[in-house]
């Protein structure tokens, strides 16, 4: 099982590996959810859903769907 | 005509576009629509020397030249229309210094169009703040642009910036990046396939999604080019974009320099609070009240100055011209406080649209759909639907026109059709004389039954808006799929300036667009209630005086009146509607209130009032008198028309019957169609009806 951002705690950062799924609004890929960029949960709405993120020096809130698409591996810190 | 430069101002939501808007052309703009669609169009004239003017069109707020939303598509349609009268000479990109390496797609894409571009670095003031630092020149010559620094807080660089538009052919043509060498051998058949065409904008057309707009399709038929696979296409954007933030990337190596450690963060101590998982809600629902007490309670004073106002200038007009007879009449009745009635609604809208601008303009609002989102969507709703939905308790006007900020079309028309179910405070005045009537004083739990039955109101009201709105989201189908990334941007005082403009466009719209519709049927209706047909209308002091001879001069008028309402237009179509509500408890009197009401609910209780011929009575005693007097109205079998069974019947349907037209004009207005709000009309009519009745034969 890949981890995906859906799968971050609050506060922790991952560097996204592929974001390439269909379902992927392009939107967020021009935001700059990309393969190489680092992404860190800020906050989380009740029941985890919608999700506070700060990818690529953007600030910006998706729901738990469409995170658990985005692949990534965390960063030991 | 003197020379004029065409200038489209384009730039990611949230940078400050408006405010540069603003900067450039003062009071000096205008606010039309693109055709066809709900999109607004601002554009504006701005001088920029002796002789040299600029027209601005400050196009919608976009990521990319990649459309996902109908706002989106029309900038995408202008860049790509080189034949459309606005089509700019100049492109100017607004960005903002906090977020360049985002707001530098967008750049980077218009550059490949070929289109001369100026760059806008606003919010330079915060520069030092943020530890950012910039070298102009340097990113000036990667970019192959000009570039303003601008605070448009500070008002510094509208000068720089109107220099750099008036040079605009001085401007580098080149493009930053070669955006087909993501795949060479594609773009290569691409290009052969149309050689007169430009590569990017080809590139551009086909992959532009396919339910919005016609993206230059007359002119350009790609549909026979489909080598590639919707799934492929899409790993081809993602290359593109990966190689676009490749280039911004190295840009802002050299050209920016950003030292974190001065970063105060303003930011995630607010958010800490704001969006906190229990804070964050009570927050938002002290500033849901204090809105609440704005429209409510705060607009009652300018309202009620209105009012005796206008009352005083239809006075006025019937005294001046006693002999004007019908003329007068129609100007004092019909046309003056048809006027009355649009202006009236001006103190509610502008309030309300004083707090959504500084909510949008602090960054406030993002949050806020961010804490409701989850809630919301269940019902097919969006976040943003809140705030209508509780404006709607006050009045449905302003709340329908603050919709505006729901991007998503089919969330924004659900909410445009299930706010009228909230509670408007017009609804108010019948309410509370029915109850009065119906519910018996007394208490349970020190709760009176009718401040229960008031609150039981509320509820319904609300609840029916929620309850459709998940039946609605069901049946409208929509052939894109929803899909939910919303920017949460910096705090930021809101500018005065921008604020100002917003709650005058919005009145200004209302006063124009709506109020158009409403003095129409403002005096359609009072003609209606103005002339009768026959005898009986005409000869209505003869036959009453005739009738009671024993009376007091005032009682006869009021009597006059009361003759003449039943046999005029109105009355007649009050008796023609009667078989149609008779069952759910209502006689032709009530009918005759029922479409009176059209002009706003609370005119039910006036028109009862002319009706019960107590029309000179004061405003207090004549609550009590017309409370009486309901209550002693019988059938002429002897049985009571005004009982638990009726009263409930008429609370459910003033609760869900659509009988305001000016919400209805405003609908009109904000979905572009009469389809939508005839809808509105036909359904909660129906659905009012369906409830009454079954309210009724169970209770009687």
């Amino acid at each position: 099982m890949n981890l995906t951002i859906a799968d971050l705690k609050k506060g922790e950062s991952a560097v996204i590996t592929d974001s390439s799924s269909n379902d992927i609004p392009l939107k967020l890929l021009e935001m700059g959810c990309l393969p190489g960029n680092e992404v860190k949960l800020l906050q989380l709405a009740p029941f985890s859903d919608p999700m506070y993120l700060n990818v690529n020096d953007s600030f910006l809130a998706i729901r738990k769907e469409t995170a658990s698409l985005i692949v990534i591996e965390k960063i030991n810190e | 005509m003197s020379k004029q430069i065409n200038v489209a101002l384009i730039g990611n939501p949230n940078t400050g576009k408006t405010s540069v808007f603003n900067a450039l052309t003062g009071l000096n703009q205008k606010v039309g629509n693109y055709p066809g669609i709900t999109v607004d169009k601002k554009h504006g004239i701005c001088k920029l020397s002796r002789g040299v003017k600029a027209h601005i069109l400050d196009l919608p707020g976009t990521y990319s030249l990649n459309a996902s939303s109908l706002d989106e598509n029309v900038v995408i349609e202008l860049l790509l229309n080189k034949n459309d009268k606005d089509y700019p000479d100049v492109a100017v990109i607004v960005s903002d210094v906090e977020n360049l390496k985002r707001n530098l797609l967008l750049f980077t894409q218009i550059k490949d169009l070929k289109i001369p571009t100026l760059l806008v670095i606003n919010m330079s003031d915060v520069m030092k703040r943020k530890g950012i630092s910039l070298d102009v020149d340097v990113l000036e010559e990667k970019l192959n642009t000009k570039i303003a620094l601008v605070s448009t807080r500070k008002g510094t660089g509208i000068q720089e910036l109107k220099k750099l538009i008036e040079q605009y052919k001085t401007l580098p043509k080149k493009q930053c990046l070669d955006a087909s060498t993501i795949e060479p051998a594609y773009f290569e058949r691409l290009q052969k396939a149309f050689p007169n065409q430009d590569i990017y904008k080809l590139w551009l057309v086909i992959t532009q999604d396919a339910n919005f707009g016609k993206v230059s399709r007359q002119e350009l038929d790609v549909s026979k080019f489909k080598t590639k696979s919707t799934s492929e296409l899409k790993r081809l954007q993602q290359k593109e974009a990966i190689k676009r933030y490749q280039f911004i990337n190295n840009v802002l190596k050299e050209g920016q320099n950003i030292d974190r450690s001065k970063a105060r963060d303003l930011r995630s101590k607010l958010d800490r609070v704001l969006i906190h998982k229990v804070w964050g809600y009570i927050i938002f629902f002290i500033i849901l009240l204090t809105i609440f007490q704005a429209i409510y309670d705060w607009a009652t004073f300018p309202m009620d100055l209105i009012d005796t106002t206008f009352a005083g200038i239809a006075e006025w007009v019937k005294s001046s011209y006693p002999n004007g007879g019908k003329v007068t009449d129609l100007v004092a009745e019909g046309i003056v406080s048809g006027i009355g009635g649009i202006v009236i609604f001006i103190p509610q809208i502008a309030f309300l649209f004083l707090f959504i601008s500084i909510l949008e303009e602090s960054g406030y609002m993002s949050r806020v759909v961010f804490l409701m989102d989850r809630i919301m969507r269940r019902f097919g709703l969006s976040g943003k639907s809140l705030v209508p939905l509780i404006s709607g308790t006050a009045c449905a006007i302003p709340a329908v026109m603050a919709t505006r900020n729901i991007e998503n079309w089919k969330e924004r028309l659900i909410t445009i059709l299930v706010t009228p179910f909230t509670t408007c405070s017009a609804r108010l005045p019948v309410y509370l004389i029915i109850i009065a009537l119906i519910i018996p004083e007394g208490y349970i739990f020190g709760l009176s039954y009718q401040a229960l039955t008031l609150m039981l109101l509320y509820l319904i009201g609300f609840g029916m808006a929620v309850f459709s709105a998940y039946v609605l989201d069901r049946i409208m189908k929509t052939n894109r799929k929803t899909f939910f990334v919303v920017e949460m941007p910096n705090y930021k005082l809101p500018l005065l300036k921008n604020v100002i403009i917003t709650v005058f466009e919005k009145t200004k719209t209302f006063v124009f667009e709506a109020g158009k519709i409403i003095l129409a049927i403002s005096v359609i209706l009072w003609v209606l209630a103005s002339y009768g047909p026959d005898e009986k209308f005409n000869n209505a002091e003869a036959i009453v005086a005739e009738q009671y001879a024993d009376l007091s001069d005032a009682k006869i008028d009021d009597k006059v009146a009361a003759y003449r309402l039943e046999h005029s237009y109105i009355g007649i179509i009050g008796k023609t509607i009667e078989p149609v509500i008779k069952p759910l408890g209502y006689d032709w009197k009530i009918g005759i209130g029922l479409v009176a009401s059209f002009a706003a609910r609370e005119v039910f209780v006036g028109t009862l009032a002319t009706i019960y011929s107590i029309g000179s009575a004061t405003e207090n005693e004549s609550i009590d008198t017309i409370k009486t007097k309901m209550s002693n109205e019988i059938y002429e079998d002897g049985s009571k028309v005004f009982t638990f069974a009726s009263g409930i019947s008429l609370l459910l349907f003033y609760a869900f019957a659509m009988q305001c037209m000016s919400t209805l004009a405003i609908v009109k207005r904000e979905t572009k169609s009469w389809k939508w709000p005839m809808i509105q009309l036909i359904g909660m009519s129906a659905i009012a009806y369906i409830f009454a009745l079954i309210a009724f034969q169970i209770l009687k």
